[in-house]
């Protein structure tokens, strides 16, 4: 005798394969999902009202925290907002600089990803894996910035400090390792029997759809559309590197996945040139008005001191204006929109969230799957709470 | 020359020759209030009542495609009497990669309509902007708060909300 009856499950907020503190409320009848609707806001710290209160340099730390695994990127996203209000030129230099870190933090970003996503689905030595690689990064990183994850090392104008002597050898000894390591990483998953009866076909979104929902990203280049910030609207030192972007089209979980592995390809390539080209000069633009001068002359001349002090104290202030500048952060379109009322303080600040927007379209992906399939497709959407919630 | 208008750091042209701004003023001319730009970044005040037109028009229009909303949020300008609350949309078009933005100016109180029939990206995005702002969107489906919980009282990124010190715990 068939039952009609719909039965309403709490998944989260505390599952593990929630990625953090997101709660599903799942209708289903029988195994299959009827309904999915996601409770979001458990970490919930108000960053952009926050930002209302803080100077310029001060918000860019918050930023770090949004998307906690890729800090990279989001710093990248808001000094360019901020740059664009101050009409800063950047060196070339601290353009390459910049790059080079984007595309590491892309790199963890991947790597994190790859791991706990194949650790939802039952792979759980991948995890194991992937964090080794990233640990050489995080290593690199805090060589360089001084923090392992939150980095803070991009400034409007360039970055905080030059790279060490030996950076380039270090990525290009690490690159070797790790072109080799995603073979192996392919070997274990691409064409596992378990792996491709878990994602092929599963949580399928049309391109339509996932235009009109948003989706950016990896997510979205797996159902079709063909469209990478980095390649269409170039920033930084992206209009000088060659590198392609993988677009599938089935739009399921092994699609995701797929596109994913091959960025974790294009973003080594890119690598291996912006440390080729890496060009001589200054990392930062001292001669802006809203750049700190170097901590030497502050000892030494007046005007450095005054300079300084004027900076800490008063802060930069942008003319009054808005500018919205988004780019490709390992989840999607990362953006930042600030509206400057002439004060040292941003009147407004607006951050697009690519989690967020890309976790709406779960109840399409989830509808008429499994159960146990909800688990797969949230960690084919790449989310983190640190960012939908804001 | 042709202008390139999808560059990051794009300055300098008159916003009266962004092709969105030329199609509006030929399709949608009552609708818009003013044109500007800053930064680069071209944008339209359109009023409240012609929003979901010219955003539908954005859309459709063969030679724009903004087939993707970026974002949508609100700014609060409590000293502007009469249009206190700024609604802003951010267009961007997956096939012509170029951006435009629109603005809508509503009053304490005023409503606009939602455009989640336009881009289902909007329902959240409408939902935020209540949550935080109280601004209601008519038709929306699903007119709940996201972020906060749902006995939350105040809307939190209004300029008179405090930042700290409302309620003793």
């Amino acid at each position: 005798m068939a039952r009609q009856e719909i039965m309403t499950i709490n998944m989260g907020p505390h599952h593990p394969s929630t990625h953090g503190v997101l709660r599903v409320i799942l209708e289903l009848d029988g195994e299959v999902v009827v309904n999915a609707i996601p409770d979001i806001g458990y970490l919930h710290r108000g960053v952009e009202k926050l930002s209302e209160d803080k100077k310029y340099l001060q918000v860019l730390p918050l930023t770090d925290r949004l998307d906690y695994i890729s800090s990279g990127t989001n710093n990248l996203a808001y000094i360019l907002a901020v740059e664009k209000l101050l009409g800063i030129e950047v060196p070339p230099r601290a353009q390459w600089i910049r790059t080079t870190f984007a595309e590491l933090t892309r790199i963890v970003s991947h790597l994190l990803w790859l791991g706990t996503h194949a650790a939802d689905i039952g792979a759980v030595t991948m995890l194991m894996y992937t964090l080794r690689e990233r640990e050489d990064i995080l290593d690199l990183i805090e060589e360089t910035a001084g923090t392992r994850m939150m980095m803070t090392y991009f400034r409007p104008g360039g970055v905080v400090n030059d790279v060490l002597p030996h950076f380039q050898t270090k990525i290009k000894t690490f690159l070797d390792k790790y072109d080799v390591k995603v073979y192996e990483y392919e070997r274990l998953l691409t064409k596992n029997r378990i792996w491709m009866n878990r994602t092929k076909g599963v949580g399928v979104i049309s391109r339509e759809d996932a235009i009109s929902l948003g989706l950016s990203g990896p997510a979205a280049r797996a159902s079709g559309v063909n469209w990478d910030i980095r390649r269409d609207e170039p920033y930084e030192a992206y209009d000088e590197l060659e590198f392609d972007v993988p677009v599938r089209t089935e739009g399921d979980i092994y699609a995701r996945y797929m596109c994913r592995i091959d960025e974790m390809r294009q973003s080594s390539r890119m690598l291996r040139q912006l440390i080729e080209g890496l060009p001589e000069g200054p990392f930062i633009e001292r001669s802006a008005k809203y750049v700190y001068p170097e901590k030497n002359r502050v000892k030494e001349s007046m005007e450095a001191m005054i300079h300084h002090f004027k900076l800490v104290i008063d802060g930069l202030a942008p003319p009054p204006g808005e500018a919205y500048s988004t780019i490709e952060s390992p989840k999607g379109e990362i953006g930042f929109y600030i509206v400057s009322d002439g004060s040292p303080k941003p009147y407004r600040l607006r951050i697009r969230p690519p989690c967020f927007v890309n976790l709406q379209s779960l109840l399409t992906m989830c509808r008429g799957n499994m159960l146990a399939d909800v688990v797969a497709v949230i960690g084919s959407l790449d989310i983190v709470l640190g960012e939908i919630d804001r | 020359m042709t202008v390139n208008w999808n560059r990051q750091n794009f300055s300098g042209e008159d916003p009266e020759r962004h092709p969105a701004v030329l199609a509006l003023r030929r399709d949608q001319a009552s609708a818009v209030l003013e044109v500007g730009s800053s930064c680069g970044e071209v944008w339209a005040v359109v009023s409240p009542e012609g929003a979901v037109e010219v955003l539908t028009l954005l859309r459709d229009d063969p030679a724009l495609q903004f087939d993707f909303l970026s974002d949508l949020t609100a700014v609060h300008w409590p000293d502007r009497a009469g249009a206190e609350f700024n609604v802003v949309y951010q267009l961007y078009s997956i096939s012509r990669h170029h951006r435009f933005r629109v603005k809508v100016r509503l009053a304490e109180g005023q409503s606009v309509s939602t455009v989640s029939g336009v881009w289902k990206t909007a329902d959240w995005l409408e939902r935020e902007v209540y949550d935080m702002f109280g601004i209601r969107f008519e038709g929306h489906p699903d007119p709940r708060r996201i972020i906060n919980p749902d006995g939350f009282e105040g809307y939190p990124l209004r300029k008179e909300f405090p930042l700290q010190g409302r309620i003793r715990w």
